[in-house]
């Protein structure tokens, strides 16, 4: 090779070599502030960590100890009367999209749904003030209702990815024998996307446990213990950023008491999710 | 003929109570529009086209409502969370697709995704009590020795303001864009980078054809990664410092965004058109959104054609 050449060649390989080195920094780089946050999160709140925290209701201005039982009894109350709404309509539209999918409609449905989910939260939570809020005042009822709504979307895209792996010889094979189309579905499809499905269920309920911005605008702050359908309940996300914002100590450390239930659990979930589907979270 | 019947009914049955429920995203969709104009209607017709505008937030005494700045806060903390973010999730989809091996990717995506499941209010708690000092002692003092003549980087720091919240927002559209856009480079077909390889390019070299050829998934991406950080709200409102003002004095000063103050004011709003104003911004926030989230959705469906489902978010 000539010198020009050979100098030229060089170039190439240094630009090659620096480029490697930078993509992988961008991994480290990015990978930083999820370890930060786990550890931050664990060695914060590990200390305070005790049944007595677990079962007491949040504490009143200065008093010391109190717990995050209310707002535990409030996140699951208020994640339950979300899922009779969401489950139910984001499994048959998921159904619908799979079993469906020939229609004009199904694209457009697939389409739209993508679109709800990219919606923010606080939005969501503002309509349901509008609904619901606005005739029965601040309550679970509103927050469930706007979790509902986060919900569905999700659920309709991961039951319509379960039912889509079962192969459609299965479906075949029970036409073929004369059984109809809807006990094929029920008995034979469905059975065979259990377990896809109820791990789309339990990854949007992932996702709306850690919603705080449409319980604030749906429910606000609420200190005591679940009290009716028509009152507000207390809830675990929107603690934390109550606590967090705080000048006491004692409110502080149960910030990252909440932060680390709330963590775990969404956590629990998420690998659970990836170890039985290949589905993301995203 | 009689079973055959039923067997009909049951099936007719199961398409009606599916595509009902499936129908109903439309619906919901009809009903968010509504409503949201039906409570701004007061505001609406109080300040017209002014409210985009208007540079004056003032409900206690002249009851005048302006969201220019909140607008443009939104724009900038969304801006400088691209800026940082859109080069390292390119990175990252990288590394994923064209560096790593098959089941190291699949662990590591994971791993990243893992980042887009932790909580807005844990990213904001995470942000007021180690990031925000992080960045005041140890990043922030030297970043204004180097670029203090700016007006950008002058003036006191507190720690959060624009550029923490800026970054908070940066990590978190990380794992949206790096996920969608590892899945549109793998999906550049073998054929490329072969026939590149062939000529005796270098791995970078065969990286930007990959990239060039992705183009547009990657844009898409981007695109959806913005719409994500234009409507986040809890960890911006705890990092940004809540200030209502037409231009902050520096990127270490406090700002607004528009998801910010909604959460911010929306339970203390006291009167009709106060609240009216503030259902106003969501729809603002709202419409942002939706023209993002539609378009980016268009772009990515095209880009990745036949492989549609993979990119799905």
């Amino acid at each position: 090779m000539r010198g020009s050449e050979m100098y030229h060649y060089r170039m190439r390989r240094l630009v090659d070599g620096l480029m490697r080195v930078l993509v992988w920094l961008a991994l480290v780089v990015a990978l930083i502030p999820l370890f930060s946050i786990l550890g931050e999160v664990f060695s914060k709140g590990a200390p305070h960590l005790n049944m007595d925290v677990l079962i007491s209701p949040m504490p009143t201005v200065g008093e010391q100890g109190g717990g995050i039982g209310n707002a535990i009894q409030g996140t699951l109350i208020t994640i339950f009367l979300a899922s009779i709404i969401g489950v139910p309509l984001g499994v048959l539209s998921g159904i619908f999209l799979s079993e469906y999918g020939e229609f004009k409609l199904s694209s457009a449905v697939r389409f739209f749904n993508d679109v709800l989910s990219g919606f923010p939260s606080i939005v969501i939570g503002i309509f349901s003030y509008t609904i619901i809020v606005t005739s029965i005042g601040f309550s679970v009822m509103a927050a469930a209702f706007a979790l509902a709504i986060i919900m569905i979307p999700i659920i309709t895209r991961t039951t319509e990815e379960a039912l889509k792996i079962v192969p459609l010889t299965v479906r075949e094979a029970a036409l073929a024998l004369g059984i109809s189309r809807w006990k094929t579905l029920i008995y034979i499809v469905i059975r065979g996307a259990k377990r896809g499905i109820a791990t789309g269920i339990l990854l949007a309920i992932a996702r709306v446990a850690g919603e705080s911005a449409p319980i604030l605008i749906t429910m606000g702050y609420w200190r005591w213990w679940f009290s009716g359908l028509n009152k507000p309940v207390a809830n675990l996300a929107l603690n934390i950023y109550l606590f967090a914002v705080s000048p006491f100590d004692n409110w502080r450390n149960l910030a990252w008491l909440s932060a680390l239930t709330l963590t775990a659990m969404i956590l629990m979930i998420n690998v659970v999710m990836r170890i039985f589907t290949k589905e993301k979270y995203i | 003929m009689k079973d055959f019947r039923e067997k009909l009914r049951g099936d007719y049955l199961l398409f009606l109570l599916t595509g009902a429920s499936a129908s109903s995203v439309f619906i919901i969709i009809g009903l968010i529009v509504y409503k949201l104009i039906e409570g701004s209607w007061l505001s609406i017709q109080r300040f017209g086209i002014g409210f985009l505008i208007g540079t004056e937030w003032d409900p206690a005494i002249s009851q005048n409502f302006g969201a220019l700045p909140l607008i443009s806060g939104t724009l900038v903390t969304s801006g400088i969370a691209l800026l940082i973010g859109v080069p390292i999730s390119l990175g990252v989809g990288l590394v994923l697709s064209e560096y790593m091996p098959r089941q190291l990717s699949f662990a590591t995506s994971f791993v990243i995704e893992l980042l887009a499941a932790i909580p807005s209010v844990i990213y904001g708690l995470w942000g007021i009590f180690t990031l925000a000092p992080f960045l005041r002692d140890n990043v922030y003092p030297y970043l204004q020795a180097l670029l203090g003549f700016t007006p950008l980087f002058s003036g006191p720091i507190y720690g959060g303001g624009v550029l923490t919240a800026g970054i908070i927002l940066a990590i978190m559209i990380i794992p949206t864009i790096s996920s969608i856009s590892r899945d549109v480079f793998s999906a550049v077909p073998n054929s490329q980078r072969e026939a590149v390889i062939s000529l005796g390019a270098t791995r970078w070299e065969t990286v930007k054809i990959v990239m060039s050829y992705a183009r547009s998934g990657v844009i898409g991406a981007v695109l959806l990664g913005l719409g994500r950080a234009v409507g986040e709200t809890m960890a911006v409102t705890m990092v940004i410092g809540n200030r209502f003002q037409v231009f902050p004095s520096s990127l270490f000063d406090a700002w607004y965004t528009l998801a910010a103050i909604i959460a911010n004011e929306f339970t203390e709003a006291t009167y009709d058109l106060y609240l009216s104003a503030l259902i106003e911004v969501g729809l603002v926030l709202f419409l942002f959104t939706l023209m993002i989230n539609i378009l980016a959705r268009i772009i990515i469906l095209r880009a990745l054609g036949p492989m549609r489902g993979i990119a799905r978010e």
